[in-house]
């Protein structure tokens, strides 16, 4: 499981700290990755920076997407017990965790 | 006579600038009571009517209750405040792109390099190799990608 924004790896060093996030915190200050996967919401950020809209993607082993969720609202994330379902659902067994 | 403090206006206002005040620092942290904001909306309408019936009495029983002006004030303040709040929460927070582009179930995931929170360049192709520590088996059996806005 890992985490993905344009934040800079000092920023996510700092909010994992802060908040005691043991998981990977990937940093895509150009939006690469971001970009790769659609997901660029311009001028979406703080004083009209590019950032990432939320979304989240299951993988399997062999790369290929499982699951994916695009929400429709900021305040509207994938909840935990929502993709251990999925995992469960998959027969992706939760190796791929925590 | 000295007419009396119409508390219920009061109480009508509060109750909206505790509605308007609280998701963020409290309810936005509780799934249950963010993706849908219904404690949220039911300050405001305990508000709503708190205020109502604090008007009715200021302008229906003037010789008995203060508050026709300052009620007016504070009713349109809620009102302004309740209209923003939903305005964010029901139109700005929804203003997310499509995303058209963004790969499908069944698709091969694109790869990537990318720096973890110690500078530490990470592929989805190791992602994809290598268990996390902890994990039961010798190998990964799927990775979870989670995109968010950023930090700020």
């Amino acid at each position: 499981m890992v985490a993905i924004s344009v934040d800079t790896p000092e920023v996510n060093r700092r909010h994992c700290q802060k908040l005691g996030f043991t998981y990977s915190f990937l940093s895509d200050p150009k939006a690469e990755a971001t970009r790769r996967y659609g997901l660029l919401h311009q001028g979406g950020g703080p004083n009209g920076a590019d950032i990432a809209r939320p979304a989240e993607f299951l993988i399997d082993s062999k790369g290929t997407i499982r699951w994916v969720n695009l929400t429709g609202s900021v305040t509207v994330r994938a909840r935990p017990e929502q993709v251990l379902k999925v995992f469960d659902d998959l027969k992706l067994a939760s190796a791929a965790g925590p | 006579m000295k007419r009396r403090w119409n508390f219920w206006l009061w109480a009508g206002f509060l109750l909206v600038l505790a509605g308007l005040l609280s998701y963020v620092p409290v309810f936005a942290l509780f799934p249950l009571t963010r993706d849908f904001p219904w404690v949220n909306l039911l300050l405001f309408a305990g508000g709503a009517v708190l205020l109502l019936g604090g008007l009715k009495r200021a302008f229906g029983q003037p010789d008995l209750y203060r508050g026709k002006i300052l009620g007016s004030i504070m009713a349109a303040l809620s009102i302004a405040g309740i209209g923003f709040f939903m305005y964010g929460l029901f139109y700005v927070a929804r203003q997310l792109p499509d995303s058209a582009a963004a790969p499908r179930v069944g698709q091969k995931a694109p790869d990537f390099t990318l720096p973890d929170q110690n500078d530490k360049p990470l592929t989805l192709a190791e992602l994809l190799a290598s268990p996390l520590a902890g994990a039961a088996t010798a190998r990964a059996n799927g990775a979870l990608l989670i995109f968010y806005r950023g930090h700020w």
